[in-house]
Order: C-alpha cells, then structure tokens, then sequence
C-alpha cells in the first residue's frame, strides 16, 4: 500500500516536472548562455584586476595602498560614505513613510522626483552642483567670502554623492512598507503604545532589513561614484581625490600596478557587498525554520 | 463599562458607511454587530476603538465622551481580523508590548509583567508557545495569541474584528465556544463584528443586525431570530420563500390562495400605502408542511419538483399552481411517511401559521 503510493506520488512529480520544463538542448543552450556572459562580462574582468594588481608582487601592491595619496583618497571616500548614507538612510525612511502612510496632493510627482538620480546622468548631476554653488556664483561666493569651499572642495563631493544616492532606501522600503499595511501600527497604538514607540518597537523592526539592503547598495554606490564627483572635485592630489576618481590619475599616469591595486580594492568592496546582500537576504525570511513544521505535529498530536 | 453612540455618522468620499447610528451597550455584556461586507459594521466597531473619527455623533463610555480622544486613552483591547501581532516579537513579547509601553511611572517590574504575561498565555492555553514568533503558530493559536495581548492591558471594552473569519469552519466552532466561556468568566465589556448570522446568534447577549450603514434591529438573538423587525433582517438570519401578495383584511392573498394573518407577523415600510394593498409575504422552508390532505385553512397546492435528502434535513422544492417555485426543509421520518416522490400534488402551508408579510 505504501509502496503504490510513493509510486504515484513520484509520478505524479514527473510529470509536473516535464510540464513545466523545456526540453533539454533548450535548457542547456539557455544555461550555456548565461554562464558564457557571466564569465566573459564578469569573472574574467574581475579576475583581470586582480591579476593585474598583483604582477608586480605583494609588495608593490601594499605599497601603492599605503602611498600618501592613496591613503587620502581611501580616507576621503570613507568620510564620503560616512556621511551620505546615514543622512540617506533618515531620508529614506522619512520619504517612505511620507509616501505610504498618508495622501496628500503631489505624491506622484515626489515620487517621480525621488527617482530623478536614476534617470540623470551623473555628470549632470555633477554639473549642476557647480552651477549652483561654484565660487562664480552668487550662492558660492557668498559660501566662499564665509570661508567654506564647495566646489573642488570635499563638501561638493559629499553633495554629489548624496545626489546620486538619493533614492536607494526609499526605493528599498517603498515595497516593504506597502506590503505591511498599517495593522501593526494600529495594534500598537490601541495598547497604549505613543508615535516615537510604535516607529522603535513595531515599524523601524519590521522594515531593518529593506533599511540595511538599501544602505548597503547605498554605501556601494557612494564609495564608487565617479561621473559626478569628478566633475565637482577638481582631481587634486590628496585633497579632493576619492578612490575612484584616483584610479583614473593612477592608470593616466601609467602607474597601472597602482591603479588597479586600488581598482582591486573597489572590487572586493563590490564583492562583500553582494554577499552582505545575499545574507541579509536570507534575514529577511525566519518564517521558514524547522520549528514551524514542528509546532504542527505537536499541535496535530 | 457601558458604551454609549449617538447619532454617528461617517463618509468615505461619496460612500455612506454609517448614517445616524444610535447604539447602547450594556455593562459587562457580548454584542454582535451582524452585517454583510459594507454594512459599516467594521467602521462602527473602529470608531467606538477610536481608529476612524466619525464625521458627526459622539461615543461615551459610561457617560464620559470619549470622541475626541485619541486611541491611547480609550483603553480599549482589539483584535485584529488579521490578527496583527508584531511578526518580529516572540509570543511573549507581544502579549507584553502593552505593558511594556506605560509611562514610565506607570509600569510594571518586570517580575510583574512576567507574571501577568504568564497567567494570560494560561487563560489562552497557549503557554507553552511563550517563545516562538508569530509565523510559528498556527491561525488559531495566533488568535488566541492576539486575545491575550488584548487583555494583557485590562481593557475596560474589548473590540474584535471578524474574530473567526479567517479560521477553518471546526475551528471555528471550538473558538467560538471557548471565547463565550471566557466572556462569562472576565465579564468585561465586549463587542465583535461578523457576517456569519449563526456566529452572531449562538455568541452574543444582544444582535446588533447593521444594513447600508444603518441598524435594522437590536436584540437578543431569539428576538432578532423569530420577531425580525424587518424584511432584511429576515431575509439576513436564514432562507426564504418570497412571494408577492395583497393584504386584505387580515388576509394575504397570493394568486387565488388566501392565507390567514397575525398581527405580530404584519410589518409595514414607513412609506406603504395601505390602500394598494401590496405586500411581501416570508416563509421560512423549515416552517412548511406537506401533506397529500388539505389541513382545512392556509395551505396551498403545489407539485413535487426535486428533492434533495441529503443533509440534516430533506429539501423539497415545489411549483404552486401560481407559477411560484417553493423550498421546504421537512425531517426525514416525515419523508419516509409521506413517501414523497417528483410530480406528486401535494399541499403545502406554513406551520403554526409562520408568516411574515411585509405591506410596500
């Protein structure tokens, strides 16, 4: 008896399998595809980078990360991220939940707004600070006669950045906060629970992982920028050199050693990325444990 | 603590979803307010929570107006359709949250909350589950979770919304029993929303019967059920048979059969025009009778069309020689007496003359 019912169950699996699938040279020609582009657009450049970085040794590699310059432009793209994404990260939150939570007039042009850094070229962007805020304009001078620098200065690539990262951890908790609904809040407030407790306890809880997924793919972006914080920084040695940007000096001066060792240092930053998202990723789902299978037996025995 | 609701009214843009709604609830009683889905009762229960604010009308609990306060200061307990339990937070956790939110001079040890959190999961049997997380349990269990985290704050009124709607019809039927004996045992005042006629009948001290934002009737579940004020109310707590007839001196005609009237089964619209005599007449299938005799008054002829004798009850539907189909329910033993079969004329009338007529 149990035997003929595993035999039906697997046949029945069988052929839900070869429903749904395409026959094989499809599905290897497909599969052949992808893995071709992948190793051709991506591994093998990634690997050319580090290969390159190294050639000349250890040494030289460690060396050109310990320069003077190179330490600046690491120091700065640090100090770069350090700042734009928190100031990302409320602004994200604060516009999700301006978006979610209420209606008012405009909300689908503050929307379209918030995803204006994706459709501008960066360079524009970039363009537009100086515009706005070079020494030649009004708005510049005055900053300049107060003694503050803007443009060719770290403030201005500090503004770039934050331009271009604009809408990362909106645009990650938009869906989340939809998806979750108001109930929770609601629960909140009928046990007593004031507005700063509900967004501690209930809603800054629940959206943490669309927050850290955000600032990770935010902090990516503002270590890499390159399009707008060229335009605003002036390429000045140690100064106003961010790690990108000190690539290019590098690899224009022929020191390719150099630059790619930096190069490399950018791309093992790509790296942990992806794998801070791949696990949080999995964050994202503790529904799906062993235990839940086994509150149901017990509450079925 | 008694709730009072006074001339309550609230819009949705165009849409009415109450419309002068008055409503006394008693202390330490379990009110139903029964309903299909945009009859407002969901949007009274979260006015009287103090989650939407009725656009006129005032809400008092004993005595004290309670409109403008914001939902913090109600002390209400509600539970959820969904149940909305904090998803991130342990079984215990959210059945503490409530405690855990006082003012700070107001709170509790936690050796205090500890203990009452403990003795809540006891009343709910749900103890053993203090630590898995939401996403754990099963919908009953979460149910019962969300009950608990009502309580956990001593609500002086507690709100449930569509309670069981979500739950499986056995399970259903054990929470529903269980939740009864928990209301007789804590006595706090209690008020849930349903669109199940049976939950609202077997649960509740009073009916509450909402339509198109407005109440139809308010009372016990044996008035509500055998004196219905009104053909939607009727109509609401269970199956009919709906003829048109004229009223004529104590007499509802339909077609060339006349049948008799009480006064207590005469109803009237507040716009009916005596004097057309037009009426809507009731029958409930389980108050007809068969027979192959006439019973003398009130019945009938009809003939056997389909007959369904599976259920409870046998199902019978007839054609009367007006052109009318008739469903009756009659027992089996009855069934098998008359030994019913399709085509057989037979007659049919209302047992204890079981009418309701309603003049247009």
């Amino acid at each position: 008896m149990a035997e003929n019912f595993g035999f039906t169950n697997s046949k029945r699996v069988s052929r839900i399998l070869s429903a749904t699938a395409e026959p094989a040279p499809v599905r290897i020609a497909l599969i052949a595809l992808t893995l071709w582009f992948l190793a051709l657009f991506l591994v093998l450049p990634l690997i050319a980078v580090f290969a390159e970085a190294l050639r000349s040794g250890w040494r030289l590699y460690l060396a050109a990360l310990v320069d003077s310059d190179a330490r600046a432009a690491i120091r700065l793209t640090l100090l770069t991220a350090a700042i734009a994404v928190p100031i990302n990260i409320v602004f994200g939150i604060s516009a999700a939940w301006a978006i979610v939570k209420f209606e008012f007039r405009g909300k689908n042009l503050l929307m379209t707004l918030i995803d204006l850094p994706f459709a501008v070229s960066p360079v524009i962007a970039g363009m537009v600070f100086v515009l706005l805020l070079g020494v030649h304009e009004p708005a510049g001078a005055w900053l300049a006669a107060h003694g503050i620098r803007v443009i060719f200065a770290a403030p201005g690539i500090v503004l770039a950045t934050m331009f271009v990262t604009f809408p990362f951890v909106a645009r990650e908790l938009m869906p989340v906060m939809q998806a979750l609904g108001a109930e929770e809040e609601e629960a909140a407030l009928v046990l007593g629970a004031s507005g700063w407790q509900t967004f501690w306890r209930v809603t800054l809880p629940n959206v943490k992982w669309g927050v850290l997924y955000g600032a990770i793919l935010c902090n990516a972006r503002a270590m890499g920028e390159f399009g707008a914080v060229s335009v605003v920084s002036g390429h000045i040695r140690g100064l106003t050199n961010t790690m990108p940007l000190y690539v290019e000096v590098l690899y224009n001066d022929y020191q390719f050693a150099a630059a790619f060792a930096v190069a490399s240092l950018l791309a093992l930053l790509a790296l942990v990325t992806l794998v801070l998202k791949r696990l949080l990723g999995r964050g994202e789902s503790p529904e799906a444990t062993h235990t839940e299978v086994e509150s149901f037996q017990r509450e079925a025995a | 603590m008694s709730i009072e609701i006074r001339g309550i009214r609230k819009t949705f843009g165009s849409f009415v979803a109450l419309d002068n709604v008055d409503l006394d609830i008693r202390t330490g009683e379990l009110v139903a307010l029964l309903g299909m889905s945009g009859s407002g009762k969901t949007t009274l229960l979260r006015i009287i929570a103090g989650l939407e604010v009725p656009d006129t009308g005032t809400v008092r609990f004993h005595g004290e107006n309670t409109t403008e306060r914001s939902v913090r200061g109600r002390g209400v307990g509600f539970v959820f359709q969904h149940y909305a339990l904090f998803r991130h937070m342990t079984v215990f956790e959210n059945v503490a949250f409530g405690l855990r939110v006082r003012p700070r001079g107001a709170r509790l040890s936690e050796a205090e909350i500890g203990g009452r959190v403990r003795h809540l999961l006891k009343l709910v049997q749900l103890d053993f589950l203090a630590h898995r997380h939401p996403s754990q349990l099963s919908g009953g269990q979460r149910q019962r979770v969300a009950l608990a985290r009502a309580l956990a704050v001593e609500p002086k009124v507690l709100l449930l919304d569509e309670p069981f709607g979500a739950l499986d019809a056995k399970v259903r039927m054990e929470l529903r029993r269980w939740l009864r004996g928990l209301h007789d045992q804590l006595h706090v005042t209690s008020v849930f929303v349903t669109h199940d006629q049976e939950e609202a009948l077997e649960l509740a001290d009073r009916v509450v019967v909402l339509n198109e934002g407005r109440i139809e009737q308010v009372g016990t579940a044996e008035e509500v059920y055998h004196h219905p004020a009104s053909p939607f109310v009727y109509n609401f707590l269970g199956n009919v048979n709906l003829f048109h007839g004229r009223l004529e001196g104590g007499k509802v005609f339909i077609g060339d059969t006349a049948l008799e009237v009480q006064e207590t089964h005469e109803h009237a619209h507040p716009d009916a025009n005596p004097e057309l005599q037009r009426a809507l007449v009731y029958m409930r299938p389980h108050n007809l009778e068969i027979d192959f005799q006439p019973n003398g008054r009130n019945h009938f002829p009809a003939k056997v069309k389909y007959i369904n004798p599976a259920g409870p009850q046998v199902k019978v539907e007839l054609m009367t020689d007006w052109g009318d189909r008739v469903h009756a329910e009659i027992a089996h033993e009855r069934y098998r007496e008359l030994g019913l079969k399709i085509d057989d004329e037979v007659y049919v009338w209302p047992r204890e003359n079981k009418l309701f007529v309603y003049q247009i």
